[in-house]
């Protein structure tokens, strides 16, 4: 696998800046059921991009991928210009590189929130404690979990968990933050306090990969929605378009079913 | 509508009344418990004394002076079995440890490691301790391959084996219940794997069954015991030279009541630690 000569790929994206994440011909099974079935997609600086699609669609392993948590069958990714689906990449390196948050159980229970939010900054890109630990305590003031800082993960609530493992996420300034339906393991009520941290990420500028099905979410914030069904991107474009007139009927078929009472 | 005012903490009468019941409620359990225990004593008492051969067991079992003349010969050895204790742990923790992270790796290519970890666990589990002692402490000085040929030492080495066994099985299922999301939220930090078991999975593990380990570490510490069946001497040892030359068995007694004594603190602390996980895991609630 050469990481060099790579013809450029989704056309018609709005120019936002260089592409940080460039996925080509991405495939995955699991066993003998494929899941992703050559997936493109360009992500490009500063942009926010929404990974929609049913359940079992395949937004969280297209995430893992990326990650390289996950091995892939086929295809190149690539982190500003580096193969990284090139086996001989550091994938702890790659990863350092990107922040990622599940939809549960990021935070590490044994210790303190401060701990895990500069976890990686000490052990990863060796930062000494006291450098580290003022970062953090910068974030975590600034998502008002500051006086949270000493407490361990599960005296805090569900929102407050998600909150910390964002910064967790952002506190090594990655590349990209890719955030794997952060908020569907939320009771109803703290599910806006997480979102509007992502908010105020975006528009900061920080560029932002999202698996959700906060479908309204989506269409505020994202620059760019991406309808994955069947292992393919079968639709994408900016959201307000996408929402409005979506070209494919299996995409009008999915939205229609979190229309509820809003009209597109 | 509040029927009070909400800035009004003082507890209400119905309140007062309910602490009032509950104190009485106490008193009363702490007297019936107090009765009852002495009346057993009392009955337990009368009971053994009057045996016919109460005095005869006394005079060979609990002889004050025998017990004070062996006193220094047995704590000798047990001085010898604190020490072996001391290393067998720090051993079986290595050991143990190594053992479980074998057998969790994943892949085809661990599979000789995972093969010789599981035949390991499941020989060394099956085996009676005494004759892991006999064959370790017997047979590898035989070999002539090591200058070191103490019994103590090879007693030490033949419990680290056999109780590395047990824990490493404890440890495996410790690590098995930490969620497999903390592996990858970990990875996805830029942590290596080896940094993931270090810091992330084995401080979860330990934590989830360090109930389990304290218990086999009570468990050993009476099991150090059997090093005597090497010639060692250590408490018991000590205890059976000092029987044979009074012809009476008191020293014994004080043996078993000095392990006792030594297993009492991790025996109380085991209970104690359990009790406090319990209740960390049901916060705010009375059932
Ligand atoms: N480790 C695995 N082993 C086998 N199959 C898997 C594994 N992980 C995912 N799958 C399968 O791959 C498909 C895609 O799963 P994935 O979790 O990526 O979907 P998703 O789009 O994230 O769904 P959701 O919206 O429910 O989170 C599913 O059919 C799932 O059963
Ligand atoms: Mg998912």
């Amino acid at each position: 696998m050469s990481g060099a000569d790579v013809g450029d790929g989704a056309a018609g994206i709005p120019p936002h800046g260089d592409a940080v994440l460039r996925v080509e011909g991405l495939r995955k099974s699991f066993g003998t059921t494929p899941v992703l079935r050559g997936i493109d997609l360009e992500v490009r600086e500063h942009e926010v991009v929404a990974l929609i699609g049913a359940s079992g669609s395949g937004k969280s392993t297209l995430l893992r991928c990326i990650t390289l948590l996950e091995s892939i069958d086929d295809g190149q990714i690539f982190l500003r210009g580096d193969d990284i689906s090139d086996p001989r990449v550091d994938a702890d390196r790659v990863r350092a590189r990107m922040g990622v948050v599940f939809q549960q159980f990021n935070l590490f229970p044994h210790i303190r929130v401060i701990d895990n939010v500069t976890l990686a900054a000490r052990r990863v890109l060796r930062v000494p404690r006291a450098e580290a630990e003022a970062t953090a305590l910068a974030l975590l003031e600034r998502v008002g979990l500051a006086d949270k800082a000493r407490e361990y993960p599960d005296r805090l609530s569900g929102g407050q968990q998600q909150r910390a493992a964002i910064v967790r996420a952002v506190a090594t300034n990655p590349e990209v933050l890719l955030l794997d339906e952060i908020t569907s393991a939320l009771d109803p009520e703290l599910v806006a306090e997480v979102l509007d941290l992502v908010r105020e990420l975006a528009a900061e500028g920080t560029t932002i990969v999202m698996a959700t099905h906060e479908m309204e979410f989506a269409r505020d914030v994202a620059d760019r929605v991406v309808f994955l069904d069947a292992g393919v991107v079968l639709e994408q474009g900016p959201a307000a378009d996408l929402f409005a007139h979506p070209r494919e009927e299996r995409t009008r078929a999915f939205l229609a079913r979190f229309r509820g009472g809003r009209d597109a | 509508m509040p029927t009070r005012d909400p800035d009004d903490a003082a507890p209400s009468a119905v309140e007062l009344d309910r602490r009032a019941y509950r104190r009485r409620q106490t008193t009363r359990s702490v007297l019936v418990s107090l009765v009852s225990t002495i009346v057993f004593a009392v009955v337990i008492w009368f009971a053994v004394v009057n045996t016919p051969g109460f005095d005869r067991v006394r005079q060979s079992f609990f002889d004050l002076d025998v017990a004070i003349a062996s006193w220094p010969r047995v704590i000798e050895g047990l001085w010898v079995n604190i020490q072996v204790l001391a290393v067998a742990v720090v051993g079986v923790a290595l050991l143990g440890t190594l053992l479980a992270v074998m057998r969790t790796l994943r892949g085809p290519v661990f599979f000789p490691l995972r093969a010789l970890a599981a035949g390991y666990t499941d020989l060394f589990r099956g085996l009676p301790l005494i004759i892991v002692l006999f064959l370790v402490g017997f047979g590898v000085p035989g070999l002539e391959l090591f200058p070191r040929n103490s019994a103590q030492f090879w007693g030490t080495i033949a419990l680290i084996l056999t109780y590395s066994a047990y824990v490493s099985e404890v440890f495996r299922a410790g690590i098995e219940a930490v969620h497999p999301s903390q592996r990858l939220a970990a990875r996805s930090l830029g942590l290596s794997h080896g940094q993931t078991l270090r810091i992330v999975v084995l401080p979860q593990a330990v934590r989830k069954v360090t109930p389990a380990l304290m218990n086999d570490f009570v468990a050993m510490q009476k099991d150090v015991g059997l090093i005597s069946v090497l010639g060692v001497v250590d408490a018991v040892r000590a205890a059976q030279i000092e029987t044979a030359q009074n012809f009476n068995f008191t020293p014994y007694v004080l043996a078993g009541l000095l392990f006792v004594l030594l297993a009492l603190p991790m025996i109380r602390l085991t209970d104690w630690y359990t009790a406090r996980l319990r209740e960390r895991e049901q916060i705010g609630s009375i059932v």
